[in-house]
């Protein structure tokens, strides 16, 4: 009997993420991978997973799936509001952050995400995923990674491997950072925008706009002016690097970006603030904290003890 | 030679060969990209997780739990890479391009402001040793050069909103392939039916950069019946 999740409805960005897919940036091959990795690390770890195991990346609205075949421990982690629907059809509110178990007919109903953009559903055992290069990352826009390289779609059937036990349910309490500041260091062209408007950057707030996906957050508030250049030699691109293109309005690169690219770039992320970052729903005022290489340092080994 | 070297945020470092954006230079980054690339390889280093070559540039991306940017650039600096030898580490690659007139969209223009004809641009396009700058924006589209002075033009106005999956282009001294179908401003001469990405091959890209391209006219007929392997 082969155990699987019928997808009844696909959500609006649902792929397979793990760690993501290294080594191939100078094929033009950008790394993907989960993007609030906090997250996406305690949905394996509810359900006794490896960390990295490939998990359901959801943004918004999540799928509804329906599980066939034998008893499966999972977990929703996130700040997620989802059903679960038993066979009988009886309904009842799941508890994020929490692993349960779900039997033949059941349903997950991930209705959506609460002042958050991304949440994660894993299973024990992981699910059967085809590796490519490495990893089961799904990078959409080139066709690159399980499930064909594409976003879940109705009818879909996702494939778990069998759970040996069940009785392991656990929750992890978690606090996510609440907070809108956003700890950057000075990006590499810094020095291509006039004082007054990196005394803007570093200290005004920006809006999260709606144009803003896994490849990048684009973000609006008081014009930056470029006194040198708007384009420089292209050149490569790391996550969380902050580019001014000629409009002077900020666009965050994130998980999925082009691997290189031609617009200056005024900051960079520090990493222990990336999955705080990528929460951020549009409409969300930030505001940048300029910190240098000892404090992103030494946050991020603050970070790390989360997990 | 290696000017600088710089961080980008906490988990990059850039190494910077100075402005110019030519062959000389760039044979710099890609000694010191096949050396970074070893050096992981043979896990002398360990903790990089990419490592991505531009015209003047090398950018290193690193996970920070198990390396800092420190490290990688005493690591670096404590390295003789510059006396790599190219050719031993590089390929020549030979790419069939049809220059029909079905492809070759922008030739009108090339041709009003080069004042060559067809043939000549062609000739000029085929006599040319192309070298590999670097590959990337999307999977596997290379950034090739360069082009003879009197080809180069500068890009469309006005971007195309589609040009199809192996289109040849060229803007002021570089020539690139279109590896997937996406928009684009490039002056488009004609088309290949080679695939240079694969992501399920072992060898996901063909080209790496500081390879050599020379391209191979081919008519209509056989690029229609073109099979890659």
């Amino acid at each position: 009997m082969s155990n699987y999740f019928k997808v009844l409805r696909p959500g609006i960005n649902s792929t397979f993420q793990d760690l993501g897919r290294f080594g191939l940036q100078h094929f033009g091959i950008v790394a993907s991978g989960c993007m609030d990795q906090l997250s996406f690390y305690i949905s394996n770890k509810l359900v006794g997973n490896k960390v990295s195991e490939g998990a359901l990346e959801f943004a918004y609205q999540g799928p509804l799936l329906e599980h066939k075949g034998e008893p499966a421990l999972v977990a929703v982690s996130g700040k997620v509001n989802f059903n679960i629907i038993s066979k009988n059809g009886e309904t009842k509110q799941g508890s994020p952050n929490t692993s349960f178990v779900v039997s033949n007919g059941d349903k997950i109903d991930i209705l959506s995400t609460i002042n958050s953009v991304y949440g994660y559903f894993s299973v024990f055992g992981g699910f059967k995923l085809k590796e490519v290069k490495g990893s089961v990352s799904t990078l959409v826009k080139a066709k690159i990674g399980p499930n064909n390289g594409d976003k879940l779609k109705s009818e879909d059937k996702i494939f778990f491997n069998k759970s040996s036990s069940l009785d392991k349910t656990k929750k992890i309490k978690f606090n996510f950072d609440e907070d809108n500041i956003i700890r950057v260091m000075k990006g590499l062209q810094v020095n291509y925008f006039s004082k007054k408007s990196q005394e803007v950057f570093f200290s005004k707030e920006y809006r999260v706009t709606r144009l803003s996906d896994r490849m990048g957050m684009r973000l609006q508030g008081e014009k930056l002016e470029n006194i040198i250049n708007t384009n420089i030699k292209s050149e490569g691109i790391t996550k969380g690097s902050i580019q001014i293109p000629g409009d002077g309005q900020p666009i965050i690169l994130l998980s999925d970006h082009p691997t290189i690219g031609g617009y200056p770039k005024i900051a960079n992320v520090i990493s222990a603030d990336y999955d705080k970052l990528v929460q951020k729903v549009p409409g969300t005022l930030i505001k940048f904290k300029l910190v240098d290489l000892s404090v992103a340092e030494s946050a991020f080994e603050e970070y790390v003890r989360k997990f | 030679m290696l000017k600088k070297i710089s961080n980008i945020g906490d988990c990059g470092i850039t190494c910077d060969f100075g402005e110019e954006v030519n062959k000389k230079t760039n044979k710099e980054v890609i000694k010191l990209f096949n050396f970074i690339k070893e050096s992981v390889n043979s896990k002398k280093i360990k903790g990089i997780l990419n490592y991505t070559p531009s015209y003047n540039k090398l950018i290193i991306n690193f996970e920070l739990g198990q390396i800092k940017s420190k490290e990688i650039i005493e690591f670096i600096k404590g390295s003789d890479f510059s006396k790599t030898i190219l050719s031993e580490k590089n390929k020549i690659v030979e790419i069939p391009i049809c220059y029909d007139e079905e492809f070759a969209l922008d030739i009108k223009r090339l041709e009003e402001r080069t004042k060559l004809n067809f043939k000549e641009i062609i000739k000029e396009h085929l006599n040319t040793n192309f070298f590999v700058y670097m590959i990337g924006f999307v999977p596997g589209q290379p950034f090739l050069g360069d082009l003879n002075n009197n080809l180069h033009h500068d890009r469309l106005d006005t971007p195309r909103v589609k040009i199809n999956k192996g289109s040849v282009g060229i803007v002021e001294k570089f020539c690139t392939i279109y590896t997937f179908e996406s928009p684009g401003g490039w002056n488009i001469i004609g088309k290949t039916p080679l695939d240079l990405f694969n992501i399920n091959k072992k060898n996901t890209s063909l080209l790496t950069p500081g390879d050599t391209v020379r391209f191979k006219s081919i008519s209509k007929k056989n690029l229609l019946s073109f099979k890659n392997e």
